[in-house]
């Protein structure tokens, strides 16, 4: 699967916010926090055939594969 | 107080004297499901014999929650209403993480159906009441307790058993054979048959007490469930009313508990005295479980049939197994009586088919539930415990919150003996208010076809037939025009706009399996 650039120019904005949003969490705060946001984002997308793509798109580069 | 477990009378059976006429079906096993089972047939005029090792009904902790699709299935059975009306009905739900109040949920049945979602009742009443009915239909079921089957042999056109009794072995014989064991089911272990799926590492300390009070805020019986409460850390908790003000707690104990140790007084009573306080109580009775899901690959061998737990057996949550069991029986009986009365055998394969998907289905829900509940790595219970908390304020979290899904009737659409592609057909019937009293109490136990118009419906004398009256439930739930086709299951198999004959008669001949 191709994933389609959607962040365009707005990118290293979007990315910076993401890092913002972990400041001054320790690392078990910051694993949680991805989880919820994982979590919402998956409601977000809300398509199952589409979530079950980027579900394998991600897992592709698990090393242990 | 107290359940009084009443042994049931042992006779001692014609085969010990002399040899007994073939049977034309041996049901081994008095549970629930053989129970129902043996009930099924004889309101379709089969008899039955059914043997069972024991004499008392099911002792302790085990089934509570029965569903309205069961309790439909037990009201056609003539158990249903005494279910009800002994049973607790409850509504609201609370869900715990920690100390606070996740959400809670009111159930709020919709209107217009004789049965609620489910009641609360313990297995040994159900299994008193089937005992009961079945006695009331002696001229075709002859009920044998303390009689043990200890082995079995398929001779093509019938099945011989050995049974032993506190006088003696004997032998007997039957057309068919249907095996409704229970979980350890011995026939499926003589057949060296794989029951293939996943055990749960996880205990169980499930505990029965009656309290002299409601331990819910309110005298309405409610359901409590908790992740992680101050009282148990870590672990899960139950709390749910049944009758007799006798409470059922089911707690989680980890992987690597000892359930000998656990299973004491010493042990529960301060646990129990962490989740009621200081209330007086009287312990009814505690086990410690690990739970499985699994089942066969076929449940039809040839003349042996299996049906309940020894075809299936899930995790307690979700309540599945007993429900799941009484869906089996309704699929089975009106077929297994059309076989003996000289349908072909490919109906039975329609019930290893159906009912397999069924199991699935049940296993599928009843193992994810207990994967919510028992995280297995990290990531698993970081994922688990974040939902819960993004549960207190996002409705869409609440429902990825899974403390087992309430059974629902399994929908038979796609398969063999159904016919078109209407959104009402596989489905079970939905029940809906008459003028003298409800359609579940109408129709089932036999094909009926329920007209929706005024057209001139024509059907062969082996279908029923019977005008829904309009009302604005049928419109909701039926519509307006043509035709619906039950199965003595309740099940739709076919739905018609216009009174063709042919097509009727196409259905129904699918449906009774005289054509693919
Ligand atoms: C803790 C717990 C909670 C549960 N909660 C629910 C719930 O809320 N709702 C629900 O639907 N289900 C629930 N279940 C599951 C439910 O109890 C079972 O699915 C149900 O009992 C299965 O019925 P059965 O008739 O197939 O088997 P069983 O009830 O096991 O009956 C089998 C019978 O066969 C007899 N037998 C065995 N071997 C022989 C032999 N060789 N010869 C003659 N007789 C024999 C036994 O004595 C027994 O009487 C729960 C189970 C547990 C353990």
């Amino acid at each position: 699967m191709i994933i389609n650039d959607r962040l365009g120019p707005q990118g290293d904005d979007v990315y910076a916010a993401l890092i913002a949003a972990h400041d001054g969490l320790d690392t078990d705060q910051s694993h949680a926090l991805n989880a919820r946001l994982v979590l919402i984002l998956l409601n977000e997308i809300a398509d199952p055939n589409r979530i079950a793509a980027l579900l394998a798109e991600a897992r592709a580069l698990s090393s242990s594969d | 107080m107290a359940y009084d477990y009443a042994p049931f009378p042992y006779v001692a059976p014609p085969g010990l004297t002399s040899p007994e006429p073939r049977h034309p079906v041996a049901i081994v096993g008095a549970g629930p499901i053989g129970l129902a089972m043996a009930i099924d047939l004889a309101q379709h005029g089969i008899k039955s014999v059914v043997l069972d090792d024991n004499n008392v009904v099911s002792v302790g902790s085990r089934a509570i929650c029965w569903a309205k699709r069961t309790l439909e299935i037990f009201d056609r059975l003539g158990v249903g209403t005494r279910m009800r009306d002994k049973g607790v009905t409850w509504k609201v739900g609370r869900l715990f993480h920690g100390a606070d109040e996740v959400y809670s949920f009111d159930l709020l049945p919709e209107d217009g159906h004789k049965y609620p979602a489910f009641v609360n009742l313990q297995q040994y009443y159900v299994e008193q009441y089937l005992v009961e009915r079945a006695q009331a239909l002696s001229d075709h079921i002859d009920l044998r307790f303390l009689n043990k089957v200890t082995d079995h042999s398929d001779h093509g056109d019938h099945v011989r058993l050995s049974v032993e009794t506190p006088d003696g072995p004997y032998q007997l014989e039957a057309e068919y054979y249907i095996a409704a064991e229970g979980a350890g089911s011995p026939t499926r272990k003589r057949m060296e048959l794989p029951f293939k799926g996943q055990t749960f590492e996880e205990h169980f300390l499930i505990i029965d007490v009656e309290l002299p009070n409601s331990p819910f805020e309110t005298e309405d019986p409610e359901r409590w469930f908790w992740f992680a409460p101050p009282f148990h850390a870590g672990q899960s908790a139950l709390l749910h009313k049944q009758p007799d003000n006798i409470y059922r707690i089911d707690l989680q104990l980890g992987p690597d508990t000892d359930p000998k140790s656990e299973a004491t007084e010493e042990k529960v009573i301060p646990r129990i005295k962490a989740i009621i306080g200081d209330m007086p109580f009287r312990l009814d009775w505690m086990s410690v479980y690990k739970f499985r899901c699994a089942k066969l690959d076929r449940f039809v061998h040839n003349r042996v049939l299996f049906v309940g737990d020894s075809a299936h057996v899930v995790s307690p949550f979700g309540a599945r197994g007993g429900n799941g069991g009484i869906q089996d029986v309704d699929n089975l009986g009106w077929k297994l009586a059309a076989v003996l009365n000289g349908a072909p055998t490919t109906l039975l394969d329609s019930y290893d088919a159906e009912r397999r998907h069924g199991s699935d289905e049940n296993i599928l829900n009843s193992a994810r539930a207990t994967n919510f509940m028992t995280p297995k790595s990290k990531i698993e219970a970081l994922f688990r415990n974040e939902t819960l908390r993004l549960a207190a304020k996002h409705p869409f979290a609440r429902k990825l919150i899974n403390s087992g899904r309430l059974s629902q009737p399994c929908a038979l659409a796609d398969m063999p003996l159904q016919t078109g592609d209407h959104p009402l057909v596989g489905r079970a019937l939905i029940d809906m208010p008459l003028p003298d009293g409800w359609l579940v109490e109408a129709v089932q136990g036999r094909f009926c076809l329920l007209t929706l118009d005024a057209q001139n419906w024509q059907v062969p004398d082996t279908i029923d037939t019977y005008a829904l009256p309009a009302t604005p439930e049928r419109a909701a739930r039926y519509g307006d025009t043509g035709a619906v086709l039950l199965r003595p299951d309740g099940h739709i198999c076919a739905c018609f706009t216009t009174p063709d004959a042919a097509a009727i008669q196409a259905a129904y001949a699918r449906a009774t399996g005289a054509t693919p």
